[in-house]
């Protein structure tokens, strides 16, 4: 069953950008396993869906699904801010008790 | 080389009486900073330069907004006569909304840049081919994210791929005084080379809106303030006063005052279009009833007469 529905707004094939995208994989991988969808999104080849976004930051992940819609900016090293933002928060305690 | 030492070259704005003080208009395919206190025209002033280039020199324009929604920038010049909704459709602007989202929240999570921003702005100047840029409200920005040394290095990298771009660029920012820093956020410092204040200041309860060009780089411009005004019939007038020419030839037909003798003194009547004033005291006939009389004969006004001075009146 598909809960999160993600969109990752990427520029280029950029150092940044490759490690917004492996930090997203292992953080779902760990988390959401099988519960998710992800959208990978590459501003300089689809402006158009960046404009429709009103993305100014990349990497930007949106989650779009479950509401409320939320930005998180930058290249998700700040896993704790990156589960505040995807509301799994508690996540994140666990792992630290 | 030619060891002569060349101004850098300039875009006509169109905007009356600005090409004139700033000597040809702001520097061609640069970014220029117009700073002023709220309400002093500065959206006007950007938005009527985007319009003019589509107007006067069919050069098309995009405007990218960090503070008002695009709908609500377009309503509010609408009463200018301006019809940017049409010039959108028409494919001769282009606009990027980066105003933020209304309740929406965002949270940062590791390093990040403006390259969407950026993007964006570079896919709407390739899709009308424009030539005009302008940034309105730039401060807007800072508050969306956190960290406004990144907005700070990311504004002088899109100040440097406009100009790769070969736009000339527009950027507005509101400052919180009428004097001092040039504006918040420290953000002169990336298009610190040239910079237009715009002054709206309250002299004995009327408003008088100046602009004054702080500097242009490696160009020349008149300097000081000139008063400007805003209408709703041409927009943002500015009133160049040291720098008006006239331009006007004189004529040099003559216009009989209807007295002969008058015309005789004269040297054969009085010059078309000059502006003659009697002088006189009370009683002196100074009004001259008989002149204007005619004067008219001939089914036209030649020479309008100012009379009006009464220098004996004002003596003990």
């Amino acid at each position: 069953m598909t809960r999160f529905k993600l969109r990752l707004f990427i520029t280029g094939r950029t150092s940044q950008s490759q490690r917004a995208l492996e930090n997203l994989r292992i953080l779902c991988d760990a988390e959401l396993r099988g519960l998710y969808e992800v959208e990978v999104i590459d501003v300089l080849e689809h402006p158009a869906l960046a404009e429709n976004e009103k993305i100014l930051a990349t990497p930007t992940l949106v989650k779009r699904l479950p509401e409320p819609v939320r930005k998180i900016i930058g290249d998700l090293s700040d896993r704790e801010k990156v589960l505040l933002g995807l509301d799994l928060e508690h996540l994140d305690k666990g792992a630290r008790k | 080389m030619t060891g002569l030492s060349r101004e850098l070259a300039k875009l006509a704005t169109g905007i009356v009486g600005f090409d004139q003080i700033s000597n040809g208009g702001i520097p061609k395919e640069r970014s220029t900073l117009l700073s002023g206190t709220a309400g002093s025209g500065k959206t006007v002033m950007a938005l009527q330069f985007l319009l003019a280039g589509v107007r006067d020199f069919g050069e098309n324009g995009v405007f990218v907004t960090f503070e008002e929604a695009p709908s609500d920038l377009m309503q509010n010049v609408r009463s200018f006569g301006w019809d940017l909704e049409g010039l959108l459709a028409s494919k001769k602007i282009a606009v990027v909304d980066a105003t933020p989202e209304p309740g929406e929240e965002t949270i940062t999570a590791g390093a990040y840049d403006l390259s969407a921003l950026l993007a964006r702005i570079e896919n709407a100047i390739r899709s009308v081919g424009a030539k005009r840029v302008i940034l309105d409200a730039i401060g807007a920005l800072f508050p969306q994210l956190t960290d406004g040394n990144i907005v700070r290095r990311e504004l002088h990298r899109i100040a440097a791929g406009l100009r790769r771009l070969g736009v000339t660029t527009l950027v507005t920012m509101e400052r919180t005084t009428e004097e001092g820093g040039v504006g918040r956020w420290g953000v002169e410092e990336f298009v610190a080379d040239n910079v237009i204040l715009l002054r709206n200041r309250l002299e004995q309860e009327k408003r008088r809106r100046t602009v004054e060009i702080l500097k242009f780089r490696g160009a020349s411009h008149h300097k000081g303030e000139y008063p400007f005004t805003i209408d709703t019939e041409d927009g943002v007038t500015i009133i160049p006063l040291s720098a008006i020419e006239l331009k006007q030839k004189s004529s040099d037909i003559r216009v009989s005052s209807g007295i002969a003798e008058l015309d005789k003194m004269c040297g054969g009547g009085m010059y078309r279009d000059s502006i003659i004033l009697v002088s006189g005291a009370t009683g002196t006939d100074a009004d001259g009833r008989s002149v204007c009389k005619g004067g008219d004969r001939g089914g036209r006004a030649g020479a309008p007469l100012w009379s009006g001075g009464e220098p004996g009146a004002a003596d003990p």
